[in-house]
């Protein structure tokens, strides 16, 4: 091993250091946010360019005082090729510095355009060793030119956007509970479920999910507990005799999901918690549920899952979840 | 690396059902099921839906578990109340004439990656 060259993660951590969620999360993000941005975004659009009958010492007039390494050449509003430095050395060689620029300009072009996403242009970049593409309009004009440097750029611009609007968020979320002073604060959602209903069955649970990324919940969390939610909201739509409550309650620090219903109550609760186990009917299983994984795929979404039910009276459900404290708290410091 | 939903509309042939929402979105990974349950459970999130059911639960699991999009294999079409919560909700409804294995392996092939996991985390 070269003894200057620092250790790679690669050497550090073995050749499979395990991803984390949190890894993937950013990972996720960059890329996401690589998608979303535009070329036209970040691209430069004051494109300086040059005619293709000028002399090649012209357009190296331009390399030198823009202190650029290319221009792209234009004839009639339309791109024509390109004149970067190795095309100037070229002429340069052969002592031809007073020939027209389309003699020694590239016209095998690579482009993108204005509408592509930054992904298109990084997958050229990668792929062609290339320093900078041209960018094309809808009318196939050249609308601005791209370097690696704009790309860098404009991810980190977007980057630093998408953490002030997540600040924010967390911001407001967190007040509202600062704001309100009591010794307890819980902020109780409730909603009244239908046995049956199965066109309506999950309109609650989107209410639920819905409400906490108001509050400032990441979309991981948002997503565990609309999960259980749901879950929950379709037992009390097929298993009830006369539907229920489903509940949520928001804390600080947890959150809390529960159902409450007066019937029919379950026979054995041991045999409902075994995956695969059901009571479905067939009509409940063509909606793609009544699999016996209700309550499992509950407990896994959740950190603690409590059942009591009593046969002709009722079942309560209980969910509990811990906020991470970094989510709802994460402005107590500046506060 | 994902995958546009204009592509993976072009790739399965799709009819869009949901004209006002837009397509131009990033697709992380696909997962396919007929069962609910299994998509709640096995899912990754920002995934397309591949899936033979066309009732309105159908987009309330998607919503749930964070899908961006779905696709209705076999050209089945979903009753209105499906379309309606679906454009409630952004989460743009596609129908494709192909079955279930074709489509998961031309999307596969196209290099749209599973976003199915075996419920290790």
């Amino acid at each position: 091993m070269d003894p200057i060259r620092p250790q790679t993660e690669q050497e550090k951590f073995g050749r499979h250091r395990p991803l984390t969620d949190r890894d993937a999360h950013e990972i996720n993000r960059i890329e996401e946010l690589s998608y979303d941005l535009k070329v036209r975004e970040v691209m430069i659009s004051n494109v300086i360019t040059t005619p293709p009958n000028v002399p090649v010492s012209k357009a190296l007039e331009l390399v030198r005082v823009n202190r650029i390494s290319g221009v792209p050449v234009v004839h009639d509003e339309t791109l024509v090729g390109i004149i970067s430095l190795e095309d100037i050395v070229r002429a340069l060689q052969n002592n031809e510095l007073g020939e027209p620029v389309q003699k020694y300009m590239t016209t095998d072009l690579v482009t993108v355009n204005t509408f592509d996403s930054i992904v298109e242009a990084i997958k050229i970049f990668t792929e062609k060793r290339l320093g900078r593409l041209p960018v094309i309009d809808e009318h196939k004009k050249l609308a601005g030119i791209i370097t690696k440097g704009d790309i860098t750029r404009g991810i980190l611009l977007a980057v630093q956007r998408d953490y002030k609007e997540e600040e924010v968020r967390r911001y407001r979320a967190s007040h509202l509970f600062d704001d309100i002073v009591s010794d307890r604060t819980t902020l109780v959602l409730r909603y009244n479920i239908k046995a049956g209903d199965f066109t309506h069955g999950g309109n609650a649970s989107s209410h639920i999910k819905r409400a906490l990324l108001r509050l400032g919940a990441d979309s991981q969390l948002a997503r565990r507990c609309g999960i259980a939610a749901y879950e929950a909201e379709m037992n009390l739509i097929i298993h009830t005799t006369n539907g229920g409550m489903l509940k949520l309650e928001v804390e600080p620090r947890k959150i809390t999901l529960s159902t409450t219903d007066d019937g029919p109550g379950i026979e054995d609760i041991q045999k409902v918690l075994q995956p695969g186990y059901s009571t479905a009917t067939d009509k409940v299983r063509e909606m793609g549920f009544g699999a016996g994984m209700g309550l499992v795929n509950i407990q896994k979404c959740v950190d603690k899952m409590e059942i009591e039910s009593t046969r002709g009276k009722g079942t309560k459900l209980l969910m509990r979840i811990a906020v991470p404290s970094e989510i709802l708290n994460s402005n107590k410091g500046s506060s | 690396m994902s995958m546009n939903l204009t592509e993976i509309i072009k790739i399965s042939e799709g009819k869009v059902l949901t004209p006002e929402l837009n397509t131009d979105i990033n697709i992380h990974g696909g997962c396919c099921a007929d069962l609910m349950s299994d998509v709640l459970a096995y899912s990754r999130p920002r995934a397309v839906l591949l899936t033979g059911l066309t009732n309105p639960q159908v987009v309330r699991t998607a919503q749930m578990a964070d899908f961006r999009a779905i696709v209705f294999i076999r050209g089945k079409k979903p009753q209105q109340e499906t379309i309606d919560i679906a454009i409630q909700e952004n989460i743009p409804l596609i129908s494709s004439p192909m079955g279930m294995f074709e489509l998961c392996g031309k999307l596969h092939d196209a290099g749209l990656k599973s976003y199915e996991h075996n419920g290790s985390d």
